[in-house]
């Protein structure tokens, strides 16, 4: 099949540290309503699929699936939940029109990130239940041990961390949907308080509320449909071990093998010259140096220099993060990824507003499901 | 195809009472503060002042309970809030012995599915019966709600205790 | 339609245990090493993996797909968890297929697993949690409550008598008496057994219910050319469909499954099947109560809107009968856990095509088949129309 697919409406609520007016399912909507606006569909007639990204720990609820459909038109239609990340949905819905299954194909996730007492708890759940988890760690320590490696190795300065930390924080203030921007100093960053050495604490994203609804479609259809499609040119996703004692802690293998086959299906050759600019996951700011250089932005132990240098700025050479990342918007849980996604679309269309890149052609949006996590997914997307 | 079923081993409960196998135990703390919105938050605001309330959309005509604001068959909002009784019939019920722990029960909880009188047809809630002998439970049977006194409501589905046939 | 043609070229699965010694992960692997020794592949043919595996509750791992990837085989490959409840089963392999139709991948591996026994005090508490959390748990609901209630339903909307829908647990677990991994299977039941048993939540009783297991199930999926390559008798996913109704479960007329018309609908429709009841030559219609099987039977339209029963009193479902329904023996016959037994349906349909069932072999070269599973709050439908 040699379909090509499109996002062709994309909608938000948010996004919020706190959302106590609205339920997730009227947030969702309100999400929804704007995405099927802008693209010029009906979800009833018009779709012939819905992919939503939700996991039932975050929930509050076992096989959250049920509670997909109402808030998405999808009600008694094809729809099922990814495990996973929101980039992983939209890989599903991706494959259902590429392969001529399906033409229109919803795509949802959403954080209520609020609502959830313990969440250390509930992440620290997800490790192994023999060999890690009654160690009773809080999971932040894991970003804390991969961050120190990388530290030790020499990879980047805690300066240059604190300088990420700067940038996306700054970059959020020119974003009415973030959450978290700040206007902060380097010295700031590294005097907060450590919450699992080297990390400190305002090196880790915080979280925030929100939804996010995009509409795929094939090319032909998207031509009859209104709004500005976005071609999504390749797209990648795959998983190093779990294991805490087998993993590979310096190389983000999960980020290096989801840009090799985002790059291979989009036909990019040489990223760093073909890629104009990147969403990346910053879920810790060191994350975002170790994921530029998994995915060939930036060569070894160069995230770093660049940063400093102002070359991820929005007005540098490879602009990382003009959205503001998840330090700058917030944390979305599962829908960080198109979060990420949401970005890229709004600055290819010309509709960033204040943060608005000039010239932007290819965007790249990688995403990492966070701790304990070696999952991650990247879409290349161009105008 | 015998040869491509794994020789899985099952272990029998007295292998762990008798401490034969080794095993990890672990109680996860999962707590949540769920956001009620709009719709749910009046629901729970409508029980504690002992009423049930719903939601209408003109387009599809439904009067909605649990309410929503948003109508997921006609995918628009729905327009007006619509007090409904507290009366209705039993769409289906079941004689449950067993609770939700696997505990046997001496006498049945009765779960049922109750049609509201006042909202669309059809359009029924989960809830208990009581006052009622198991035995005599029927689809159909009219019933009444039994509130708990108002000082003892919360806003929750629990304020009303039980619904009983109405004689 | 131009869609690209992929098959199932080799399955394999662990036995279905009340509670395994196994971990989880290591019942995929169990799972997954079966399959690919049945098509005599390697981990490094295999371009993708897809994972399909209900409530995280059970196992008691959150993120459960992430801890579960070593044990599937997903390590460096691109990995994913489709999550509809019990109907993920089928679900599974319909994910499977559009990966590989998608072009993006040309061998994909699906791997069910469940491991329900871990929860404490007892898995069904794990249920409590699946109902709305503020409009229905506070009334400390019960997986049992909803199928009783929908089981009431069913029976009160067609007359129908507990001996009719115990024909159904009595003809599984006959039929898993022949199933290598069964837990249930029973030569010998009858009628009257399944009526004395104890009642759970009337109309349920205890032997109209498949209970608690662990397990899982591997298959292989192939494009195409590289189907042909692997095996000489690739059996081709011809149709796919899937359907989730709304939320509110207590809105809904519950004595017909919808959801599973529209998701058969689709099915077909994709197959080119325009008769299923002549087009079909055997049914695994998902069978963790008795009556789903007839509540089922019915919803993908293989017999009209309470006639299922009849069907069943008469042996049209019986495996040398017209229309053979389980022949696998089912949830009811060889266990039910949850993912595991979905997947365990679409390997049994794998086997029977390719003539490969031994003692459950229905007869008279069957060439097309189709699976169904379900799950959430009565809601979900999952099939998958297989053929040679």
């Amino acid at each position: 099949m040699n379909r090509t697919v499109e996002i062709v409406g994309v909608g938000w609520s948010g996004f919020r540290t706190i959302s106590p007016d609205l339920s997730y399912k009227e947030m969702i909507f309100e999400a929804a309503t704007r995405a099927y606006t802008e693209a010029g569909i009906d979800p009833r007639n018009d779709v012939q699929g819905f992919v939503t990204a939700a996991e039932d720990y975050h929930e509050g609820t076992s096989i959250f699936d049920e509670y997909t459909p109402d808030q998405l038109g999808s009600a008694l239609r094809p729809m099922h939940t990814i495990t996973g990340d929101g980039l992983h949905a939209l890989a599903a819905a991706y494959m259902k029109i590429a392969s001529g299954l399906m033409d229109v194909v919803v795509v949802e996730a959403h954080s209520k990130a609020s609502n959830i007492l313990t969440l250390d708890h509930i992440t620290a759940f997800a490790e192994d239940p023999t060999f890690e988890r009654p160690l009773a760690i809080n999971p932040i320590a894991l970003a804390g041990l991969e961050m120190q490696m990388l530290l030790s190795a020499g990879r980047f300065t805690l300066e240059q961390c604190a300088q990420v930390v700067v940038k996306n924080k700054n970059n959020a203030l020119a974003n009415p949907a973030a959450a978290h921007g700040a206007a902060i100093g380097r010295k700031t960053v590294l005097e907060s308080q450590v919450v699992a050495s080297p990390l400190t604490r305002l090196m880790a994203a915080p979280h925030a509320d929100g939804a996010i609804v995009m509409v795929l479609a094939d090319s032909d259809t998207a031509k009859r449909l209104k709004g500005k499609p976005v071609r999504i040119r390749g797209i990648g996703w795959a998983n190093d071990t779990p294991a805490l004692d087998s993993r590979d802690w310096l190389h983000a293998q999960y980020a290096r093998k989801s840009a090799e086959m985002a790059y291979r299906v989009a036909g990019i050759r040489h990223p760093r010259s073909e890629i104009d600019f990147a969403e990346v996951d910053d879920t810790f700011a060191y994350k975002e140096l170790q994921h530029l250089e998994a995915l060939q932005l930036a060569k070894p132990g160069e995230a770093g220099i660049l940063t400093a240098q102002g070359a991820t700025e929005r007005d540098g050479e490879l602009p990382v993060n003009p959205g503001g990342g998840c330090l700058g918007v917030g944390s979305l849980l599962d829908a960080n990824g198109l979060a990420r996604v949401l970005e890229v679309v709004l600055q290819l269309r010309g509709e960033a507003g204040a943060r608005q890149l000039k010239n932007v052609k290819t965007g790249l949006a990688f995403t990492w499901r966070g701790v304990p996590t070696t999952s991650g997914a990247a879409v290349v997307l161009s105008n | 195809m015998e040869h491509l079923v794994y020789p899985t081993r099952g272990l029998s409960e007295q292998a762990f009472e008798k401490h034969e196998v080794l095993f990890e135990t672990w109680h996860v703390k999962a707590e949540y503060a769920w956001d009620t919105g709009v719709a749910i938050g009046k629901y729970l605001d409508a029980l504690k002042n002992g009423r049930l309330i719903g939601r209408r959309c003109f387009k599809c005509k439904r009067v909605m309970v649990p309410p929503r604001m948003f109508c997921e068959q006609c995918f628009r909002p729905t327009d007006e809030w619509v007090y409904v009784q507290d009366t209705g019939i039993v769409k289906t019920f079941s004689l449950c012995y067993v609770r939700w722990d696997m505990v046997r029960l001496k006498e049945p909880e009765i779960p049922a599915v109750i049609d509201l009188d006042g909202a669309s047809k059809g359009m029924g809630i989960l809830h208990k019966l009581g006052e009622v002998d198991p035995k005599a439970v029927k689809v159909g049977m009219r019933v009444q709600a039994v509130w708990k006194p108002a000082a003892e409501r919360t806003g929750s589905i629990t304020d009303i205790a039980y619904f009983k046939p109405i004689q | 339609m131009g869609l690209r043609r992929v098959a199932v070229v080799g399955a394999g699965m662990t036995k279905f245990v009340r509670r395994a010694q196994e971990t989880g992960r290591e019942l995929a692997w169990e799972a997954v090493s079966k399959a690919l020794e049945s098509c005599e592949m390697t981990l490094d043919q295999i371009d993708c993996v897809v994972m399909g595996t209900a409530p995280d509750a059970f196992d008691g791992v959150h993120m459960k797909s992430e801890w579960l990837a070593d044990g599937a085989g997903a390590w460096g490959k691109p990995y994913m968890r489709g999550y509809v409840g019990g109907g993920t089963g089928v679900f599974a392999p319909a994910q499977g297929w559009y990966h590989v139709a998608s072009g993006l991948f040309d061998t994909c591996l699906v791997v069910c697993e469940e491991k329900m026994s871990p929860t404490q005090p007892h898995p069904q508490a794990a249920f409590n949690s699946i109902f709305d959390n503020i409009t229905e748990r506070p009334l400390g609901p019960n997986l049992l409550w909803i199928f009783a209630i929908e089981m009431n339903a069913y029976m009160n909307r067609y007359g129908l008598k507990k001996e009719d829908i115990a024909l159904v647990s009595v003809k599984n677990k006959r039929n898993a008496a022949d199933h290598p991994a069964s837990l249930l299977g029973d030569p010998n039941i009858t009628v009257q057994d399944v009526l004395n048993s104890e009642v759970l939540a009337w109309p349920v009783q205890r032997l109209d219910v498949s209970p608690v297991t662990d397990g899982a199930v591997a298959i292989v999926l192939a494009a195409d050319s590289v189907a042909r390559r692997v095996t000489p008798k690739p059996i081709w996913i011809e149709g796919i469909g899937w359907c989730l109704d709304t939320a509110y479960w207590t809105n809904r007329d519950l004595s017909y499954p919808t959801y599973v018309e529209e998701a058969a609908r689709r099915a077909y429709a994709m197959a080119g099947i325009k008769e299923p009841r002549k087009e079909i030559h055997i049914a695994e219609p998902y069978d963790p109560f008795d009556y789903k099987e007839l509540h089922h039977l019915e919803g993908l339209m293989l017999f009209d809107k309470g006639q299922a029963p009849e069907a069943t009193a008469l042996g049209i479902t019986q495996r040398n009968g017209d229309l053979p329904v389980c022949p696998s023996g089912g949830l009811l016959g060889v266990g039910n856990p949850i993912a595991a037994a979905g997947l365990m349906k679409i390997a049994e349909l794998f086997w029977q095509l390719r003539g490969e069932a031994g003692k459950r072999q229905v007869p008279g070269n069957p060439r097309r088949g189709v699976a169904q599973a379900w799950g959430d709050l009565m809601q979900v439908g999952t099939v998958v129309v297989m053929g040679k």
